[in-house]
């Protein structure tokens, strides 16, 4: 039962609230119902259809005094805390990077707030420190701001991290959600599923081993690469929800159609085989360290090559094109045949038929 | 992956589609068992690369879509004690709507409920967790029946009380007679389940093509086991055949997993089971025998799910599942029912059909005036 | 039901009494039941499903079959079927035409 308070702040909220619904899973997931209540909750009620909320790029780009600023935050509440190639603060820290990265910023600042709860060990809390200063030097910020708070048990999954961050955007950089038009062409700059696979791995109800190591890293150094190298429109990181989810959203915000062959998706072997024993698309598994551009045709092949030319863009290659709308994704599979990558409304689940 | 990549080759599916189309000389209706057979078919778009005359009708092998709406209550009643009982489940039972809500939804209001990729994962968890009841619900064909055999007889001999089976299972012979005795059945042919006959073998599926006078080739999953499953059926139709092969040859052999069986056949006896959407199938399930009853939730919890509410009165369920309807022959196929917000199981298991075209981008066909 | 993946046996040994192995998937590797797989050894392939051996992969029946497919993929001019409009696979896009089932 909604106490007197909470109703009456709800209903000064402007958009309708179904009664007696409630958040799920899937909110969170990246996916349809991650989509639906930003647009139907968030967007509205704390900006309006014309604000720069409702742009839904990676991170907010404002004006002041003639600079722009880029603008970003995320929250990490993975578990286990630590998984095959990364943990949570590395995550929370390349995540924010990169969300600035992703609107053409070169990343300066960040801050990092921790909800930590009761009993967790201070050895784990001291790695996930320390993993956060790691990260924050490797991708050149520095964490100047932060907050700590301390939950009874049970009441937060060991430990929260969220991170925000300021970055620059250099004059003549517009990079957006909303640029891709048809003709232009779309490239991946690493293997897809690789941090979801890797997480999974450590869950108790599904372990399993093998090559498996999450792609978290900071992708300034690749962007910057690849805005050197020519046009790129528009560039998105793919995190939960996956590579499918990324086209979907970018198809979306401009308007337009893609197409892409799923046979040159790159997707690492492991990654693969894990994928198929649990019945698995890695199209949908989530990413820490991939990134989604749609560049310009005439520049594309120079892109790839600037990516490429990169430790973290080594795999990056050209996977399909922007066509004319309305919008919707599809994947070329063999035989001739495409099948719609449409939104999923939330996770996949391991499945066993 | 090897014995998986392989049965993925383009060109040889190719000629696969050449040949079916010239051995095809009037129009046949076969059917594939199960879920995942459609699933291949359908994101393959391999249905509709098949020559005009041929159709394929999509059959009841969805475990998801089938187990009865009485035992997804009880599972969601039993969840919602979490102070005494742990429900565990394969993935994709989470979101099969129940009369009212489905498991996803149980645990969003404090109901204990684990999905794990095996039944020895849940007798695991009921390892860690002497002080409440793990109940694993037991969903599947002959596939599945050894492994949920296995946990509930390693309960027993291990003195693991705290672990109980919530038992939905189900048989594939008596479903494909019920379908070739209904009034108005088209089909002619069937691509029996693989998987299921590697258990099973296909001894109980001979007598069937004997007596109905239909073809069965027991098929595996990949997209050139399919297309070379469908093709012997074909053959074996325009040559006026009606017998039992198998293409599945690395995977299935006659007799069946002897060692399996016998399992099975310890810890489960054959009962009458209520097929969701389709309605009683004489002796068509499973159940616990009486020295393992002890371990069936539905002694430890009796029926504390209530009365079920009855279906969607829209969903047409029931038809799909028996090859009668196409999922988008049905008028709420991708608007009112969707794998966000299901009217009905198949469009909320990814083995469903009615899943399985929505995620196809299949749509209905315009309805000539 | 389904989902059954091939791998190979890596590894054995027993298990509160039953017979378990450790199966590699392509470089992903998972503990599965043997039980109904008493006759694998190491190098074995195995159909694992739910955590479960259902099969063992005849290796050779395997070969046989598949050779016979392959021959058939390679003597084949790649010769595109067409679907029930006459319309060549390679341009079909589902949902288009309103004559298929």
């Amino acid at each position: 039962m909604t106490d007197n308070v909470v109703r009456e702040f709800a209903m000064r909220c402007p958009v309708p609230l179904p009664p007696g619904e409630r958040v799920v899973l899937g909110h969170g997931s990246g996916g349809k119902l991650s989509a639906q209540l930003i647009r139907d909750l968030f967007v509205p009620v704390l900006g309006d259809a014309t604000s720069e909320l409702a742009r839904l790029g990676d991170a907010a780009v404002v004006e002041v005094r003639g600079l722009r600023l880029a603008f970003s935050t995320d929250s990490f509440v993975v578990t286990p805390k630590f998984f095959p190639g990364s943990n949570i603060g590395e995550l929370a820290v390349n995540g924010t990077v990169n969300d600035l990265a992703m609107m053409g910023a070169r990343p300066l600042f960040l801050s990092a707030a921790l909800i930590l709860e009761e009993g967790l060990e201070m050895e784990m809390l001291g790695a996930v420190v320390a993993s956060m200063a790691d990260a924050a030097e490797r991708a050149g910020v520095a964490i100047v701001a932060g907050d700590t708070k301390v939950v009874e048990k049970g009441s937060a999954d060991g430990l929260f991290v969220t991170t925000a961050g300021i970055g620059l955007v250099p004059d003549g950089i517009e990079v957006g959600p909303e640029r891709a038009r048809p003709g232009d062409r779309v490239i991946v700059t690493s293997p897809v599923g690789s941090h979801g696979v890797a997480v999974m791995s450590r869950r108790q109800e599904i372990s399993f081993s093998g090559d498996l190591a999450s792609d978290s890293a900071p992708l300034t150094e690749l962007v910057d690469a690849m805005l050197s190298a020519g046009d790129v429109r528009c560039l998105r990181d793919a995190t939960r929800g996956g590579l499918a989810s990324v086209l979907n959203e970018l198809a979306e915000a401009s308007g337009v159609a893609m197409v892409v062959d799923e046979a040159v998706v790159p997707v690492l072997p492991p990654v693969r085989a894990a994928c198929e024993m649990l019945g698995l698309d890695p199209l949908y598994v989530a990413n820490e360290g991939v990134a989604v551009a749609i560049v310009a045709p005439e520049d594309a092949e120079r892109v790839l090559e600037a990516a490429r030319s990169r430790e973290q863009g080594a795999h990056a290659a050209l996977i399909g094109a922007v066509e004319e709308g309305p919008p919707r994704v599809a994947a070329k599979m063999g035989l001739g045949v495409t099948r719609p990558l449409i939104l999923l409304a939330g996770d996949q689940l391991p499945r066993i038929c | 992956m090897k014995y998986l990549d392989e049965y993925r080759d383009d060109g040889i599916a190719r000629a696969l589609l050449d040949d079916i189309a010239r051995a095809v000389t009037r129009p046949w209706t076969l059917m594939e068992v199960c879920g995942g057979q459609t699933h291949t078919l359908i994101r393959q778009g391999i249905d509709q690369l098949l020559p005009a005359g041929l159709e394929l009708v999509h059959g009841p092998g969805c475990p998801v879509c089938v187990t009865p709406l009485a035992l997804i209550d009880e599972a969601i009643a039993i969840a919602k004690r979490p102070e005494e009982a742990i429900v565990c489940s394969f993935g994709d039972m989470l979101r099969v709507p129940g009369s009212s809500e489905d498991l996803f939804m149980a645990r969003a209001v404090g109901g204990d409920v684990r999905v794990v990729y095996s039944p020895l994962d849940a007798l695991e968890v009921a390892r860690r967790n002497p002080d409440r009841t793990v109940v694993f619900f037991a969903v599947g064909f002959e596939t599945t029946a050894p492994a949920n055999a296995m946990a509930v007889r390693q309960a027993k001999q291990l003195g693991i009380e705290n672990f109980a089976l919530l038992v939905a299972h189900v048989l594939v012979p008596p479903a494909i007679l019920a379908i070739l005795v209904s009034p108005g059945n088209r089909v002619q042919g069937f691509l029996a389940p693989g998987h299921v006959c590697a258990i099973q073998g296909w001894t109980e599926y001979e007598p069937i093509a004997r007596d109905h006078r239909v073809p069965i080739v027991v098929t595996g999953f990949e997209p050139l086991d399919l297309l070379e499953g469908i093709r012997m059926l074909v053959t074996q139709l325009e040559e006026g055949r009606h017998e039992v092969e198998n293409q599945y040859v690395r995977a299935v052999v006659r007799e069946g997993n002897r060692p399996a069986l016998d399992v099975v056949a310890e810890v489960f006896e054959p009962c009458d089971r209520a097929w969701r959407g389709i309605g009683m199938i004489p002796g068509s399930g499973l159940r616990l025998r009486e020295a393992y009853r002890s371990h069936d939730a539905e002694v430890r919890f009796p029926r504390v799910g209530g009365v079920p509410a009855s279906e969607s009165e829209i969903c047409i369920a029931g038809e799909v599942l028996v090859g009668r309807a196409k999922p988008h022959d049905c008028p709420a196929f991708g608007t009112l029912c969707t794998p966000e917000s299901p009217l009905g199981a198949p469009m909320v298991s990814s083995e469903g059909a009615c899943a399985a075209y929505f995620l196809a981008g299949r749509r209905r066909e315009e309805v000539s005036a | 039901m389904c989902l059954g993946v091939p791998g190979k046996v890596v590894e054995i040994h027993q298990q509160d009494g039953i017979r378990m192995g450790t199966v590699d998937f392509g470089g992903i590797t998972r503990s599965a039941c043997l039980e109904y797989a008493p006759e694998v050894d190491v190098g074995s392939f195995v159909v694992i499903h739910v955590g479960f051996a259902i099969s063992v992969v005849d290796e050779v029946e395997a070969a046989r079959s598949y050779a016979l497919l392959a021959e058939m993929g390679n003597l084949e001019d790649i010769d595109l079927p067409k679907t029930a409009d006459g319309v060549p696979a390679e341009h079909y896009r589902p949902g288009t035409t309103g004559t298929r089932g």
